[in-house]
């Protein structure tokens, strides 16, 4: 079985974002850049289930610019076999969501792994929406993954606790934090990348349909609490403070 | 026609708190709100919602298949249920992140995530780089508006002089059979609802251990507070998935917040910004939820806590 797993290009999640000062975006320039954590973790997941003899092929995906091809190259140096860069502009959920419809119809892989959302727009679409278009079962927010003999096991971690659902395969996984502790690159592995296969494919041709887009009218800063971060000295001062605001 | 469509959450033949608060962002479209509700007998739940505040009327959709929640399942449904909508709105829960997506897509329209503020009845703000940026967006002419609704933005609507008609209906839909629940394991078996308390006691990777977690959750009970916890104590063990709070986990709005050995990283404060009062108890005075808590106490939470109960029994 051939696993996909979709890489997203993501500000590193330790960066502390700032708006561009004409509002138009958020500063990138000289900005660190990586793998989109949950989908560090599905390459992790596909990775695991090649190694126990699961899977014999893990390919990873991105869409993007050539910029990209550095995500690309971490996920071969963390193991995938090969990796595919769609080369297309800024792309929306939906936009993605098909231009990965027509690579499942030519990679025919058994299961797809995502992450559960992108730490930069946070939308969390593009698994269910591939899962829409394909009309396969989606396993949203896995937290563990089993399967066997076409039928698959995903516990998803819900607001109401743990919820196990069952899927006939193939199927789209989305991942959540628990699922596993992604492997550190080794320097050996980013060497041994270098010659692992990155195919680039241009957008136009999967033959993306027309579709209708998200306007972006702007960004803006969040409101900023007031806090005023009064210190107190010790529990006492701290009831006497939260009855005083009424707080208690 | 220009017509909003809510989907109920609920469980246990109780409606979600979410579904009020995303009748709350229905209400300000100004536009008239119907609410389906799938399940197996939504009687309780219909009752319920009929109750809500703006609800034009409450459509049952009772059949097996809907027992439990399933977006491969209740997609197809809504998306057939569209065509007489502008607007189809469900919570930005799991329950809601799981299903809408895949109904924009079976209807060929972009989906807008964590509705946070109407400018109109098609332009939204929503929240992107875990809250710290705000976007505005504009759902083009001509298609549904598909959307979760983040409720820390919207207050719940309360019941209302009036109830809302209970009609049973029927959809035509094609329903697969390649998905399966199998169950649910309540996390903590919490017995007040983190998403919809109105305080909150909240530990994190300071707590140490899963021992020593009970007393956060003692103290929760003394001050009626539902428990919640940072990413770190969960993946530590301390506490179920279920109390997680921040960009992965619930965002909330309680009146008031007690983070208790929390640091309070970025993806952690994102879920907790809409608090009215923020309290961080930390031993490290550096830690950054003393940035945004309203009152912070330095110390041990081993000491400060016993002290913190005397101090409110004293004071009673």
């Amino acid at each position: 079985m051939k696993i996909l797993v979709t890489i997203k290009r993501v500000i590193d999640y330790t960066v502390r974002v700032q708006l561009k000062r004409d509002l138009s975006g958020v500063v990138t320039d000289g900005v660190k850049m990586g793998i989109n954590p949950f989908d560090e973790i599905a390459l992790e997941e596909a990775l695991r289930i090649r190694e126990r003899g699961d899977a014999s092929e893990v390919v990873a995906v991105s869409l993007g610019g050539t910029e990209v091809q550095q995500q690309l190259r971490t996920a071969l140096a963390m193991g995938a076999d090969r990796a595919i860069l769609v080369e297309a502009g800024e792309l929306q959920p939906l936009e993605v969501a098909h231009a990965l419809k027509a690579l499942v119809a030519r990679e025919e892989p058994g299961l797809v792994l995502m992450g559960k959302q992108a730490i930069d727009d946070d939308m969390a679409q593009t698994g269910p929406m591939l899962a829409a278009l394909l009309d396969w079962p989606q396993a949203t927010f896995a937290s563990k993954f089993e399967f066997a003999g076409g039928k698959a096991t995903a516990v998803r971690e819900v607001d109401g606790g743990l919820e196990t659902l069952g899927v006939d395969l193939p199927a789209i996984v989305t991942t959540d934090l628990r699922l596993n502790q992604p492997r550190f690159v080794k320097m050996p592995d980013i060497m041994k990348a270098r010659n692992k296969p990155l195919e680039t494919v241009p957008l136009a041709s999967l033959k993306p349909p027309e579709l209708p887009r998200l306007e972006v009218k702007g960004y803006e800063a969040p409101p900023q609490r007031a806090g005023g971060g009064k210190r107190v000295a010790d529990a006492a001062e701290l009831v006497r403070e939260l009855r005083a605001r009424g707080a208690l | 026609m220009s017509r909003v469509l809510v989907v109920a959450e609920h469980a246990d033949g109780r409606v979600n708190v979410s579904t009020a608060r995303t009748l709350a962002c229905a209400k300000a479209l100004e536009l008239e709100t119907d609410v389906v509700v799938f399940a197996d007998d939504g009687s309780a739940v219909a009752a319920e919602v009929a109750k809500l505040m703006g609800v034009k009327r409450v459509l049952r959709v009772d059949a097996p298949h809907n027992a439990h929640a399933i977006a491969a399942v209740l997609a197809p449904q809504l998306a057939a249920m569209a065509p007489e909508y502008s607007h189809l709105l469900a919570p930005a829960t799991t329950f809601g992140r799981d299903l809408m997506p895949r109904v924009a897509a079976l209807l060929g329209v972009p989906q807008v995530t964590d509705l946070m503020e109407v400018v109109d009845a098609r332009t939204f703000k929503r929240p992107v780089f875990a809250g710290n940026v705000i976007m505005t967006v504009r759902v083009p002419d001509g298609i549904p508006v598909v959307a979760t609704v983040r409720g820390a933005s919207w207050p719940a609507v309360e019941a209302g002089d009036t109830e809302a008609p209970v009609e049973p209906f029927t959809v035509d839909a094609d329903i697969p059979a390649h998905t399966r629940y199998e169950g649910l394991k309540g996390g903590t078996g919490a017995k007040l609802d983190l998403q919809s308390a109105t305080r909150v006691v909240a530990g994190g990777r300071g707590v140490g251990s899963k021992e020593n977690f009970a007393l956060i959750e003692k103290f929760a009970e003394r001050l009626g507070a539902a428990v919640g916890a940072s990413r770190a104590a969960v993946d530590a063990g301390y506490v179920a998935n279920d109390c997680q709070v921040g960009q992965t986990g619930k965002i909330i709005a309680p009146d008031l917040y007690v983070a208790i050995g929390i640091s309070g990283a970025i993806q952690h404060l994102t879920g907790i910004k809409d608090a009215r009062t923020i309290v961080a108890i930390n031993k490290d005075g550096d830690a950054p939820i003393f940035e945004v808590a309203d009152i912070g106490l330095v110390g041990d939470l081993f000491k400060v806590l016993p002290e913190l109960e005397a101090a409110l029994d004293a004071e009673k």
